[in-house]
């Protein structure tokens, strides 16, 4: 079982509401991938539909060799989950909690769980129904990541978290990774999602819109340069793959097409480069090259 | 005043809310009400009639429990009285309580109300909405019960007298829920103490008007029958329940104005870092979501089975004092004391179905609030869930019954020096679980094929209870009132055991759950 996770051609409807549509995904094992969508793209109702909580209307889903809605039970055991929105029993403890949903998966790790407490720095005697949501989040993620499971789904698990708490959080997703586990983490923090994950898909409108690792992702997208040469460089704005030419004082600025970066340096090496900065493209970019445009057809980079 | 500041937007909110709630409410008592007051204007239009009515009744202990003191007897507007105005101080009385502690305590519990109050929202502004549109909900069913009532015909002095007392009975309940509403930090707590306060003022009066009515004027709802509407109104009583309103409404405020929004009288105090080895598995969890109110129900049961049984001998008495009555207990054949018992049963058993069913559409309140979610992630499968909180139902209706039955009989054995009571008013008490499980199997299979209208089952048993109390009274058809589980029981300890309908019954209940279980295997969560 090479992709714990395998999902392809998924649809979901709510009603008038169509939230996947046509959604492709696939997890290798040992890696963590990044799940990214706007709000309403369709990540949590994708993680929902690998628990077995809804059933799709179309498409294949396959989650640990298994089918999520017939093998619930027993698939449950292998994962830890994290909702996006936690909700925990009000009159119970956040230490409670943490147990009852450790045992019920079948069993949480004691020196693993009072470590993470400590690093989350999180007081278990309190009422749940006290905690902020950066502490509930703490709760099921403390839960989550004291299991001995094979897969963590984490749904926008930090967007409650301070900057301490964030930078703890992904050194034990980096540990759960060393320890040989897969982590599908749905997020809008791009920071995280860079530093954390091997592979990234991106989502809009309940389809995937790119899937591939983050080098294949930046080769898809511009780079920004701006050169100050010699001599004018001619025809420049006529070149295949560059975009946005603007000229003044001796310096030229545009984009670039990640593929004609070579053509473009070659180029620009024959009127003499004096100076030349080129900012490589961010994940945040390539999301609002996304988002701003109008849908684009489904492309792939695996 | 600035504590009043935001409460014409408040009300607003509150009616644009509950724009179908709050009129299917007052259509509803009205309707409950004012179907039972066209069939005994229909069924006692001589006064041959209304005398042998009123003689049947007047002295009968089960009868005054039931109808009150009865005064205004034998006229027609007496008899409406008799047969509709404790039903309706009951509907009045919760649906009251049940609207303010929605629009208070309820969304204090989910958060909304810090929301408000840190906008230009005074402190009293929540209390004050919730105040006023309980009392137009009063104001609507008393109008259209007042008008329903002159137009069958009825003096207008008595029907506007009956329709106040109904108002301010309602304002009682509105201000009891304010004051609920400010003790515990949970909008079910703050229901359940309001509502167990209104079972308090029925046991109250119900014994006040059996044992000659001193009793009576410790009770809101004696207050409000005290008005006497057809039999001379004494229109200052009315003040009575109004001035509770006022000084219950001023204890809410004060409560209010000494704690933190969100919290409750009692601060909380840190709980166990870890869990214990009970609250391991799905039972473990819905035992200690529901064991508090258990708890609750289980004493309010005993004490209500209590109040019946001491209330029994009274029975007693009375029957020996009237030579007439005697006769014509010795002669039917009849236990009069038995009868008192058994209907006096079926009302213990329409509460302890409200525990049942509580438990099952909080099953639909877990799932909405999103705590269903991370549970089926995890390696509970969605039947054992359903399975452990159905139990929980049964079980703890079953105890509750159990319970109530024993407070009467303990009483009642003690008072007649008859040990063997106790087991068999336990047993009578007992016959009835199989009806409140049957209910039970219509939430399960609402929620698992309907979810969303889960709440429905409110209606039935109320709808239930309306064919048990009052559904010979219209002279509803055979078939009509069989649709209540509750008429199928056997009414021990008047009548003997007969298995059939009971073990009917639970087999309605078992399929039904089976069909819920299969239904909620099959579809989406959330
Ligand atoms: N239970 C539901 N009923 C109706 N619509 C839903 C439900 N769950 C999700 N949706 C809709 O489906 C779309 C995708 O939602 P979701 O998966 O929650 O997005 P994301 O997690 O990416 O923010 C949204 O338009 C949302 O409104
Ligand atoms: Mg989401």
């Amino acid at each position: 079982m090479a992709f714990p996770i395998e999902v392809s051609d998924l649809r979901k409807s709510f009603g008038s509401t169509r939230a996947l549509d046509g959604l492709d995904l696939a997890v290798a094992r040992g890696e963590v991938h990044g799940f990214l969508g706007p709000n309403g793209s369709g990540k949590s109702t994708t993680i929902r539909v690998l628990l077995g909580l809804l059933r799709p209307d179309g498409g294949s889903a396959t989650l640990l060799g298994g089918d999520p809605w017939r093998n619930a039970v027993d698939l449950h055991r292998r994962l830890a989950y994290v909702p996006g929105d936690v909700t925990l029993w009000p009159n119970l403890t956040g230490g409670e909690a943490i147990d009852l949903l450790g045992r019920l998966r079948g069993g949480l790790d004691r020196r693993r769980r009072d470590d993470l407490l400590e690093r989350f720095d999180l007081d278990p005697r309190k009422k749940s129904r006290s905690y902020s949501k950066g502490n509930r989040q703490k709760v099921a993620l403390v839960a989550a990541l004291a299991s001995d499971v094979e897969l963590l789904l984490l749904d926008e698990p930090t967007s409650g978290l301070d900057p301490l708490m964030e930078a703890e959080f992904q050194a034990c997703v980096l540990a759960a990774k060393a320890a040989g586990r897969t982590v599908l983490l749905s997020s809008h923090i791009l920071a995280e999602v860079e530093s954390l994950c091997d592979r990234v898909s991106i989502i809009r409108l309940g389809r995937t819109v790119q899937s591939g690792t983050l080098a294949e992702l930046r080769h898809l997208t511009r780079t920004s340069m701006s050169v100050e040469t010699v001599r004018p460089v001619p025809e420049l704005a006529e070149l295949p793959g560059v975009h946005d030419l603007v000229s003044g004082d001796g310096r030229v600025r545009f984009d670039v097409d990640s593929a004609a970066l070579d053509d473009v340096v070659r180029h620009l090496s024959g009127a003499g480069v004096r100076a030349l900065t080129s900012t490589p493209p961010t994940l945040e970019e390539l999301f609002l090259r996304h988002y701003g445009e109008s849908v684009p057809e489904p492309e792939t980079a695996r | 005043m600035s504590a009043l500041a935001g409460t014409g937007a408040l009300v607003r909110l509150a009616l644009r809310r509950d724009r179908v709630r709050l009129p299917v409410w007052v259509i509803a008592v009205v309707g409950l009400l004012m179907s039972s007051v066209v069939s005994v204007t229909s069924l006692y239009g001589s006064t041959a009639e209304r005398e042998a009515y009123a003689g049947a009744v007047g002295d009968n202990p089960v009868a005054v429990m039931m109808g009150g003191p009865g005064a205004g007897l034998p006229s027609l507007g007496g008899i409406v009285v008799f047969e509709v105005a404790i039903v309706g101080y009951v509907a009045v009385g919760l649906m009251s309580l049940l609207l303010v502690v929605r629009h208070t305590r309820a969304e204090e519990e989910a958060g909304r109300t810090e929301l408000l109050r840190a906008a230009v929202v005074g402190r009293w502004a929540g209390p004050g909405a919730a105040l006023v549109v309980a009392g137009a909900a009063n104001a609507g069913i008393g109008l259209g019960v007042g008008a329903g009532l002159v137009a069958t015909g009825l003096p207008a002095a008595g029907s506007a007298a009956l329709a106040a007392s109904f108002v301010v009975f309602g304002l009682v309940m509105a201000t009891v829920g304010l004051v609920a509403a400010q003790l515990t930090e949970h909008s079910r707590g703050a229901s359940g103490i309001a509502a167990a306060a209104l079972a308090v003022f029925f046991v109250l009066r119900a014994a006040g008007d059996i044992g000659g009515g001193t009793l009576s004027w410790t009770s809101p709802m004696g207050w409000a029958l005290a008005v006497r509407p057809f039999a001379g109104a004494r229109w200052a009583v009315l003040l009575l329940p109004l001035a509770a309103a006022a000084v219950l409404t001023a204890a809410a405020l004060a409560l209010l104005d000494r704690r933190d929004v969100g919290a409750g009288l009692v601060a909380a105090r840190p709980g166990r870092a870890t869990a214990s080895g009970g609250l391991a598995g799905p039972l473990g969890l819905a035992w200690r979501q529901h064991r508090a109110a258990l708890l609750g129900w289980g004493i309010g049961m005993f004490l209500l089975g209590a109040a019946y049984g001491s209330v029994g001998e009274s029975v007693e008495e009375l029957v020996s004092q009237n030579d007439a009555l005697a006769e014509f207990v010795a002669g039917s054949g009849t236990d009069l004391v038995d009868t008192f018992f058994a209907v006096a049963t079926s009302m213990t058993a329409l509460v302890v179905t409200g525990f049942a069913l509580q438990v099952a559409v909080r099953m639909r309140g877990e799932e909405t609030a999103g705590r269903l979610e991370p549970l089926l992630g995890t390696a509970v499968s969605r039947g054992r869930w359903l399975a452990v909180h159905l139990l929980v139902a049964v079980a703890g209706s079953t105890v509750l019954l159990a319970l109530g039955g024993l407070g009467t009989g303990l009483l009642h054995a003690t008072l007649t020096a008859d040990p063997g009571q106790v087991g068999r008013l336990t047993v009578a008490a007992l016959v009835w679980a199989p009806a409140a499980w049957a209910l039970t199997g219509v939430a399960a299979a609402l929620f698992g094929l309907l979810p969303r209208a889960v709440g429905a089952v409110w209606a039935l048993l109320a709808a239930a209870a309306f064919l048990l109390l009052l559904g010979r009274t219209v002279q509803l058809p055979d078939w009509a009132v069989g649709l209540s589980p509750f008429e199928h029981v056997p009414q021990l300890p008047s009548e003997a055991v007969s298995a059939p309908p009971l073990l009917a019954l639970t087999a309605v209940a078992l399929a039904l759950a089976g069909a819920g279980l299969l239904g909620f295997r099959r579809r989406d969560i959330g």
